[in-house]
């Protein structure tokens, strides 16, 4: 559409509209966008971080993290994640030097790291719920499932893209389109990985010390 | 034969008594509505009209006419709004010592409530999103914003709030717990109806467009502007319209979380907000009011930037202080983040941090004082015309001074001790939301109708609309003032002191002199229609106007501009029209243009059957929608076919005809 | 330090004081015309702030009239198109505001501190400031119930519902809780509200410096019964309240725990009534949320939190007498800053009272931190 306002070199004073063909080139909104979006996310993030902050102790003679929490578990979990993230990573190297289905390949690799990482919190849940821990027991625990399966929402949702991304690839390979929703969910599931960070030590590791 | 479980199972809860034919008032509503539904639908059939409303305007994803589709939400929204308003007004009026009024409790809880909600989100906001979406893109020169699909989705994602809002008072209820639906009150067991899910699915669907597209409109403004238009020579109303919408994207969603978790508490049954079990209902009110207090700069920082553009153009001025100004606006924009706990000084916090919070709302008087001072030295050695736009902002100035006042005296705790929710504090915020927000959503409407539509607005009707809204206002609110001092809360249903009478019915008398001014407002628009050929502006530019918007013909063209202009000083195209610019006559190049979709019309649908089936636990169908929505979403992104060029003979033909006008205007 | 300033800006209060006065003429002006000496200085703190404030507005407003009138167009103004800017004026702009603020400021950080409701009162009326230990303030427990005030008197052992009687010229504290909604206490003429908050407790300090009948209320929504929701206040000489007082005693009724939940039912308009006795420690249960029998009260389940053998002391439990003034928001469950109440069945999260009837049920020692870890209650 319009040019980009950036390149504000000195223009003629006597210029009063630009004659030539002036259509977009400049590079995409779409990545500011998308980054502004993910800002956004990470406000419901932090809005659920400080009801978790508040609520933390609320047990109401519920059970307490220490009692509950399963911490190897969970750093297996973490390790899935964050070796997805570089998985993804190898996915856009193979994106800069074109090889599709590199591409394909690491993005299925992801999207199955994604899967079992949401297959083994699932499975935590199941764990918590047969105990009795349930997210209705207490203000801690409503918190705790509420902030843990908002972001485990987020990684189905990213897995969901995968999928469709790998048939948007097969369909039409490493076009511009393409390549830029392939950055856009790069950003995405490296930004659930630094929330999960946040999860990790905040909830579990504070947790157990508490 | 139905059995009464298979209802259950595809009706959830929803069942012939909850539809409120019982009432009187609301059935009587309901007939109209209905009536005036059919005579509009019928209306459309007639004359053949979908086929034009389909392609022309619901799948637009032209900047212009989403614009214009978010005002006239907002106006049908306005009049449902104000029409509670007046109910509420009638009954404070009446219900004095042993009268009961005409609403019982239950209904009257609901009026308050919904007045409040759509003012607010259905009112205010589509106003305000829909005056940025059409001005902003003009003043920088942009032929689009950055995200058109985005932008319509956005747009119908809003209705479909609204939708639900109005699905709510002819089926089920509204919520009672106020406009922020507060807990303990709307906590379940207290409120096991359908109101609070109303409430919150209505606000979750229509913060999801809201959210989007603050984050289309900063991105616009970032990447869109014309060559030449650093940060510091846009427009004040596009900076004014950045912080609005940066502040959204900061506040929304903190609601959008705070309305999940008490979703959460209703539909799943955890303990968030609950008394019991380790809830904790003030958590609810500190979410909820870090994003409700940012939520009027969002408003007012607009109608700031509308104020700004007006008295500079009919000052026939440059305005005075631009940089103080958009320090200004900035300085606001981070403080309104921290002053949230105002709202409940009396939650008992403890002195330090109740001073803390009081002094850091009192200091965002001094920006905002500031502001009132630039616009006053931009008068200053002007030449002021009155036309309607400059005579809404000097009445917005003797207005809104005093609301600012009496905001700052609501910031100091001791006086807020006694002040705190007493209709002294409603009287402040519609000093400021209806001398600053609504005020300014007028003069902005009426500034920028020509530009949009090729034709003024009627100016008698439109002199009548403006001294309704004022006279109005003062005579509605003064007495609410007066009676706050007095010590009466606000929300209650009835008095039992026979003294205050006086002051209600006075009251109500206001609220009936704004009905003129709404009236005298829509009239201006009818008559503006009918009298259109003599109030015809063909210059493009009506109120020798000083930013780029001007510089386009008047409706402008789909393209807006046929080449980008090139901007070398604040007041854009007043520096083109005082160097002697010339429009090119020829070298027209086609166009690249986004493509129309009826994705977000069909996404928003979906969302309201969703939001619906969610309300009456109808789980099948509720599924379903969600389902569709996934699927329809994900379509979408293989839809690859979305722009298309105009062609330079189309671009020709339009700018030859915008000459030829020019040329019989001169 | 504040009354200074209220001195030294007293021109300026009978100069707001005018238009309002003259707006509020025969009327009944509840927050205006107060009885006691807290709503007295609140009034006064409106009185400077809007005079402080009008400094600025009213030669504001007249400017904006005058240049409208003075530089419309073709009226012969000097008109100078390219006025945009001047150092000089920008400053005057930024910094008066800047002064009324910081003026407004000092006010509002004094005055917030002085008047906290959590502080004990300094004094009972204008000239009355208490120089040796004044009479310890009488103290009142308040329940917000849906939809009605109920008003215990732990030292006479009485309760009240919908009726506040209170000797003039006394100190009271009002230790303020609800059963279910979030309300406010409200009594214009004696002082500011502050929140009644269900499973918290807020305190207020206020006084009666005269005779008075008049209204107090909830400020805030809370449900369908809320406008209804009111109780009359009487203020009145210390004899005639102590004979209120064995009045009270003959009513007969008696407010236990039945009779408790009975009256916690939701209603609505309900009339003044009278309860001869009341079960001591019915308050503290209230702020618990364990008034139901076999409820556990919420320190109790903070002690199971607590179970992992990280022990909290409370701050008012080792600075009894401490003189913080700030106001605390009293939650038992998670808060563990607060003083304990004088007279009162402390139960802090960590502290045992073994006179407390459910304290006395636990097997635990009393002794925080050597109880054996609880097993976990799912």
């Amino acid at each position: 559409m319009t040019t980009m306002a950036q390149d504000n070199s000195p223009v003629d004073p006597s210029t009063f509209y630009v004659v030539e063909q002036d259509d977009h080139g400049h590079g995409s909104p779409t990545l500011l966008g998308f980054w502004i979006y993910l800002m956004s996310d990470a406000l419901i993030f932090a809005a659920l971080f400080a009801t978790f902050g508040v609520l933390s102790s609320s047990y109401a003679g519920g059970p307490a993290p220490h009692e509950i929490f399963n911490l190897r578990l969970v750093a297996l979990n973490t390790a899935i994640l964050l070796f997805s993230s570089i998985t993804y990573g190898f996915a856009m190297l193979a994106m800069e030097r074109g090889g599709l289905r590199a591409v394909q390949g690491w993005l299925l690799v992801t999207g199955l790291l994604g899967l079992s990482f949401v297959g083994v919190e699932l499975y935590e849940f199941a764990e918590l719920i047969a105990e009795g821990a349930t997210p209705q027991r207490s203000g801690f625990l409503s918190a705790f499932f509420t902030l843990v399966g908002t972001h485990g929402l987020h990684v189905t949702v990213g897995i969901i893209w995968i999928g469709v991304m790998l048939v948007q690839l097969n369909q039409r390979g490493l076009h511009l389109e393409n390549k830029r929703r392939l950055q856009c969910l790069s950003m995405f599931w490296h930004f659930l990985d630094v929330i999960w960070i946040g999860v990790f030590s905040f909830v579990y590791l504070l947790g157990m010390v508490r | 034969m139905f059995d009464q479980s298979l209802a259950a199972t595809i009706f959830g809860r929803l069942s012939w008594e909850s539809f409120p034919l019982h009432e009187p008032i609301i059935l009587g509503t309901f007939i109209v509505v209905v009536l005036l539904g059919a005579a509009i639908v019928a209306a459309v059939f007639k004359f053949g009209l979908w086929g034009w409303l389909w392609r022309e305007w619901f799948t637009s994803v032209d900047h212009k006419k989403i614009g214009i589709m978010y005002i006239i939400l907002g106006i049908i929204m306005l009049l449902r709004g104000f029409a509670d308003a007046l109910m509420m007004r009638a009954q404070q009026a009446i219900a004095f010592a042993g009268n009961d009024g005409f609403l019982p409790a239950h209904h009257y809880d609901q009026v308050f409530s919904a007045h409040g909600t759509i003012m607010i989100f259905f009112v205010a906001i589509p106003l305000v999103v829909g005056l940025i979406n059409y001005v902003m893109p003009l003043q920088i020169g942009a032929r689009d914003v950055a995200f058109p699909f985005l932008n319509n989705f956005s747009f119908w994602m809003t209705v479909a709030g609204a939708v639900l809002v109005m699905i709510s008072l002819f089926v089920g209820e509204f919520s009672t717990g106020g406009w922020l639906n507060y807990v303990p009150v709307t906590n379940l067991e207290n409120s096991p109806g359908t109101g609070p899910d109303y409430y919150l699915w209505a606000l979750q669907i229509a913060g999801v467009g809201t959210t989007l597209s603050a984050i289309n409109m900063v991105v616009t403004i970032i990447k869109m502007r014309a060559p030449g238009m650093t940060m510091m020579k846009m427009p004040v109303f596009c900076w004014t319209a950045l912080c609005s919408n940066v502040l959204a994207i900061a506040i929304f969603p903190v609601l959008t979380g705070a309305f999940a978790l008490l979703m959460m508490d209703r539909y799943v049954g955890t303990n968030f907000f609950t008394n019991d079990l380790g809830g904790n209902p003030m958590l609810y009110w500190n979410l909820v009011w870090i994003w409700g207090h940012p939520e009027v700069y969002v408003l007012v920082l607009p109608a700031f930037g509308i104020y700004s553009e007006i008295t500079s153009t009919f000052s026939g001025k440059r305005l005075f202080g631009y940089t103080s100004m958009v320090y200004a606006t900035v300085v606001i924009t981070i403080l309104s983040y921290l002053v949230w706990l105002h709202h409940f000084f009396t939650m008992g916090s403890g002195a330090s941090v109740n001073s803390f919070f009081g002094i850091a709302t009192m200091v965002i008087s001094i920006p905002t004082g500031a502001k009132i001072f630039n616009w006053l030295f931009t008068m200053y050695r002007g030449s002021i015309r009155f036309d309607l736009p400059m005579m809404w902002v000097v009445a917005f100035m003797l207005t809104f001074v005093v609301g600012g006042m009496t905001g700052v005296l609501l910031a100091v705790p001791p006086a807020d001790f006694v002040l705190h929710n007493s209709l002294f504090l409603v009287a402040h915020f519609h000093n400021v939301i209806i001398g600053g927000v609504v005020f300014g959503l007028f003069a902005g409407i009426i500034y920028w109708f020509p530009k949009a539509f090729g034709f003024h607005l009627d100016p008698w009707w439109g002199k009548v609309g403006f001294w309704g809204w004022v006279i109005g206002y003062w005579v509605a609110w003064t007495p609410i003032y007066v009676v706050g001092l007095m010590g009466t809360t606000r929300r209650v249903r009835h008095f039992d002191d026979p003294s205050m009478q006086i002051w209600f019915v006075l009251a109500g008398i206001g609220a009936l002199i704004i009905l003129v001014g709404i009236l005298g407002f829509v009239m201006s628009i009818v008559m503006g229609y009918v009298k259109r050929d003599q109030l015809r502006d063909t210059t493009g530019d009506p109120w020798d106007g000083r930013t780029l918007e001007w510089a386009t013909s008047s409706p402008p063209p789909a393209y807006n501009f046929a080449f980008t202009p090139v901007v070398h000083d604040l007041d854009a195209w007043y520096d083109m029209k005082s160097r002697g610019h010339r429009r090119p006559e020829g070298g027209y190049l086609p166009i690249h243009m986004p493509r129309n979709t009826g994705a977000g019309l069909i996404l928003s649908a979906l969302a309201t059957v969703l939001g619906f089936a969610m309300v009456w636990y109808m789980w099948w169908l509720a599924v379903l929608s969600f389902l569709g929505l996934v699927v329809v979403t994900i379509a979408h992104t293989f839809n690859y076919n979305r722009d298309y060029y105009i062609d330079a003979a189309d671009v020709e033909r339009e700018e030859r005809s915008h000459d030829a006008a020019l040329a019989a205007g001169a | 330090m504040v009354q200074q300033s209220f001195s030294s800006v007293r021109r300026l209060r009978t100069l707001a004081t005018l238009p309002l006065l003259g707006l509020l003429a025969a009327c009944n002006q509840a927050v205006l015309d107060p009885a006691g000496d807290v709503a007295r200085q609140q009034r006064d703190i409106i009185y400077i702030s809007t005079g402080l404030m009008l400094v600025i507005i009213v030669p504001v407003m007249i400017l904006i009239v005058v240049f409208a009138w003075r530089y419309r167009k073709g009226k012969g103004g000097t008109y100078d198109p390219e006025f945009d800017h001047s150092t000089t004026l920008e400053l005057v702009i930024w910094s008066a505001p800047l002064l009324i603020i910081i003026m407004l400021g000092a006010l509002t950080w004094s005055s917030t501190h002085l008047l906290d409701p959590f502080r004990p009162l300094d004094r009972v009326g204008v000239g009355q400031e208490a120089t040796a230990p004044a009479e310890a303030p009488l103290r009142v427990q308040v329940v917000a119930l849906d939809w009605k005030w109920l008003f215990i008197y732990p030292e006479q052992g009485i309760a009240t519902v919908n009726e506040l009687v209170l000797p003039v010229n006394r100190e009271v504290r009002f230790d303020i809780t609800s059963s279910n909604m979030m309300n406010t206490f409200y009594a214009p003429t004696m002082a500011g509200m502050i929140y009644a908050m269900p499973g918290m407790q807020s305190t207020l300090h206020a006084v009666l410096d005269r005779p008075v009948v008049s209204e107090g209320f909830s400020a805030n929504y809370s449900g369908a019964g809320f406008s209804d929701m009111r109780f009359r206040l009487h203020g009145v000489a210390d004899a005639r309240f102590q004979q209120w007082v064995r009045q009270v005693k003959q009513s007969g009724r008696v407010l236990d725990t039945s009779s408790y939940q009975r009256l916690a039912q939701p209603s609505e308009r309900v009339p003044a009534m009278h309860f001869a006795g009341v079960n001591g420690d019915l308050f503290q249960r209230v702020v618990e949320r364990c008034v139901e029998p076999g409820k556990p009260c919420m320190s109790e389940l903070m002690r199971h939190g607590q179970s992992g053998g990280h022990t909290m002391t409370p701050r008012g439990e080792t600075l009894p007498q401490s003189d913080d003034r700030e106001g605390h928001l009293i939650d038992p469950s998670r808060k563990t800053g607060a003083r304990p109440v004088p007279g009162t069945t402390v139960s802090q999260p960590g502290v045992i009272s073994p006179e407390a009837e459910h304290d006395r049920d636990l097997g635990d020692t009393p002794e925080a931190g050597s109880r054996a870890p609880a097993k976990p209650k799912i």
